[in-house]
């Protein structure tokens, strides 16, 4: 059912943990879904210096969120916003249709973290960062309210 | 572990599937190749086939203290829970089309039900507590001049609690009502008594008792007409067309009798096991046991385990050599984690945490040894990572 990539991420999860002076913090999902995601950023120079991560959830929402930190770390603020769910997807040799809502949830995981990071400069998020997809919504409905992974879904 | 290397595997996952018993796979070889007639057939050749499905049929009937013709070979649990309650439904429609069941039966039924709401029959889904015990107060209130059919599962396949089957069948009776039981995870682990039960129809699937998968039966009272739902050749008395699995209603009436036979002994065997199970997983912070406390399956636990998902603790628990089920979300291919344990009032977020171990006839006590090494490192790991864990241990 789960690729390779996917298994190894969820087997042995990349930045599990939390940050204890992160200067960017985001969490989505809900536990009535069944998922919920946690971000933990160390920003220096808008470069992320280091990344973590907590989530309550399936193999896929293990291995996306493993996978996000993975792609974001050492990157730019301005790069990781260009993070996309379908990124996250194809570094991990897809994922099983039900479960692309993960990839969603992991983008938007990311997003809340430089949204709260932008906030602690005194900076309104929503420009920059736009919806980041923590309205308390189950997943199947943020695919419709966002977007972006219409198409996988 | 070599991933196609299961010599060492735990197989807790009996109320799935079973592993065919010994005794089973010798009764039905035979059948495949030296005796391989159709039933039908009026040469000599024949004979043997057509004899070993009429042993077949009386062996599955004493165990349930049935007639023999009252015994219909089907293809499985949802076969026979299909049949009995479509064709129950259809024969009596000039008497009504109202029909009762409970909300926590499994999908065979509930999704036939459904099916049946479609094609204009109205549903009366009767709820359980939070044992999972259907209520039988809000059934008796249910009925309606019209109601044609009540179907309440034996014992639940998620968290093993035994309904009151006898009781409601009584009650079915007195208002001359068809009472259906689905007792495909009750037949060859509890004692079945189609006459103690007052059922009217009854299904059993053989590879949930140690028989063969693709085959299983609906008993059908004496008397009671219900429509076919297989038009052809008039097999089983006309009843369900197709040639018979001959070789498939031999193992499941050898899996069966071995079952009855040793059902008793089995059954405490479990119970220890389970046990021990229960005293070691309990220990655990933030886990419930689910289901009835002491009127349930001998082999089934089931437990909630706060904190993490279902589908993860799967994953991992099989990495480790461990087969177990679960009813989270993920794992049932919806946003919903499983509707009995919705229906018995748990949580989203505590449902999506649920364990099903189920035991059987080839589980040993190391294999409980190895679930209960293993278990509290999956759990532990799991609400290592987990955002919601308030880490209490």
């Amino acid at each position: 059912m789960y690729t390779e990539k996917v298994m190894d991420h969820f087997m042995n999860p990349r930045n599990v943990g939390t940050i204890e002076d992160a200067n960017g913090v985001g969490q989505v999902g809900n536990l009535k879904c069944g998922d919920i995601m946690k971000i933990f950023l160390k920003i220096e120079n808008d470069v992320i210096v280091d990344v973590k991560f907590q989530t309550f959830g399936c193999a896929a929402a293990v291995a996306t969120s493993s996978m996000a930190t993975e792609l974001i770390k050492g990157k730019t603020v301005q790069e990781a916003l260009q993070l996309t769910n379908r990124a996250v997807v194809e570094a991990l040799d897809d994922l099983p249709p039900m479960k692309m809502h993960c990839s969603v949830l992991a983008e938007e995981a990311v997003k809340s973290a430089l949204a709260d990071y932008y906030q602690r400069q005194g900076l309104d998020p929503i420009p920059i960062v736009g919806c980041t997809g923590n309205c308390d919504a189950c997943h199947s409905d943020h695919a419709h309210d966002h977007g972006r992974s219409d198409e996988e879904e | 572990m070599d991933k196609n290397d299961f010599s060492a595997y735990v197989y807790a996952d009996n109320a799935a599937t079973t592993r065919l018993s010994d005794t089973a796979l010798e009764a039905m070889l035979p059948y495949m190749t030296a005796y391989y007639g159709n039933p039908s057939s009026i040469y000599s050749f024949s004979h043997e086939s057509r004899k070993a499905l009429s042993a077949a049929r009386s062996d599955v009937a004493a165990v349930l203290n049935a007639d023999p013709s009252e015994i219909i070979f089907t293809s499985g649990g949802t076969e026979s829970d299909n049949h009995a309650v479509v064709g129950a439904a259809r024969a009596n429609v000039a008497k009504g089309k109202h029909l009762i069941t409970s909300t926590i039966e499994h999908h065979a039924l509930l999704h036939t039900m459904k099916q049946l709401e479609k094609e204009g029959y109205s549903v009366t889904y009767v709820p359980v507590d939070g044992e999972g015990t259907v209520d039988v107060e809000a059934l008796k209130a249910a009925v309606r001049p019209d109601t044609t059919v009540i179907s309440i599962m034996m014992a639940n396949n998620e968290v093993g609690t035994i309904q009151p089957i006898a009781e409601i069948g009584a009650f079915a009776k007195s208002k001359g009502i068809l009472f259906h039981t689905d007792a495909v995870q009750a037949v060859g682990h509890i004692p079945v008594d189609v006459k103690e039960l007052n059922v009217d129809m009854l299904s059993l699937s053989g590879h949930k008792f140690h028989g063969p998968k693709g085959v299983g039966a609906l008993y059908l009272r004496k008397g009671v007409r219900i429509l076919p739902l297989m038009q052809g050749g008039g097999q089983e008395r006309g009843r369900r067309s197709g040639t018979e699995n001959v070789a498939g209603a031999v193992g499941l009436a050898a899996a069966l009798k071995e079952a009855a036979s040793q059902m008793e002994t089995e059954a405490a065997r479990l119970k220890a096991l389970v046990a021990r199970l229960d005293e070691g997983i309990l220990k655990i912070p933030y886990t419930k046991k689910t289901g009835h406390p002491t009127n349930r399956l001998p082999g089934l636990a089931s437990y909630t385990v706060e904190f993490i998902e279902g589908e993860s603790m799967i994953l991992h628990l099989d990495i480790r050599g461990i087969a177990a089920s679960t009813g989270s979300a993920c794992s049932t291919g919806s946003l919903d984690p499983s509707h009995v344990l919705m229906a018995m009032g748990l949580t989203h977020e505590v449902a999506h945490g649920s364990l099903r171990l189920s035991l059987g006839k080839y589980s040993t006590d190391a294999d409980v040894d190895k679930i209960l090494a293993e278990l509290p490192e999956v759990v532990a790991l799991l609400r290592r990572m987990s955002p919601v864990w308030p880490g209490l241990e």
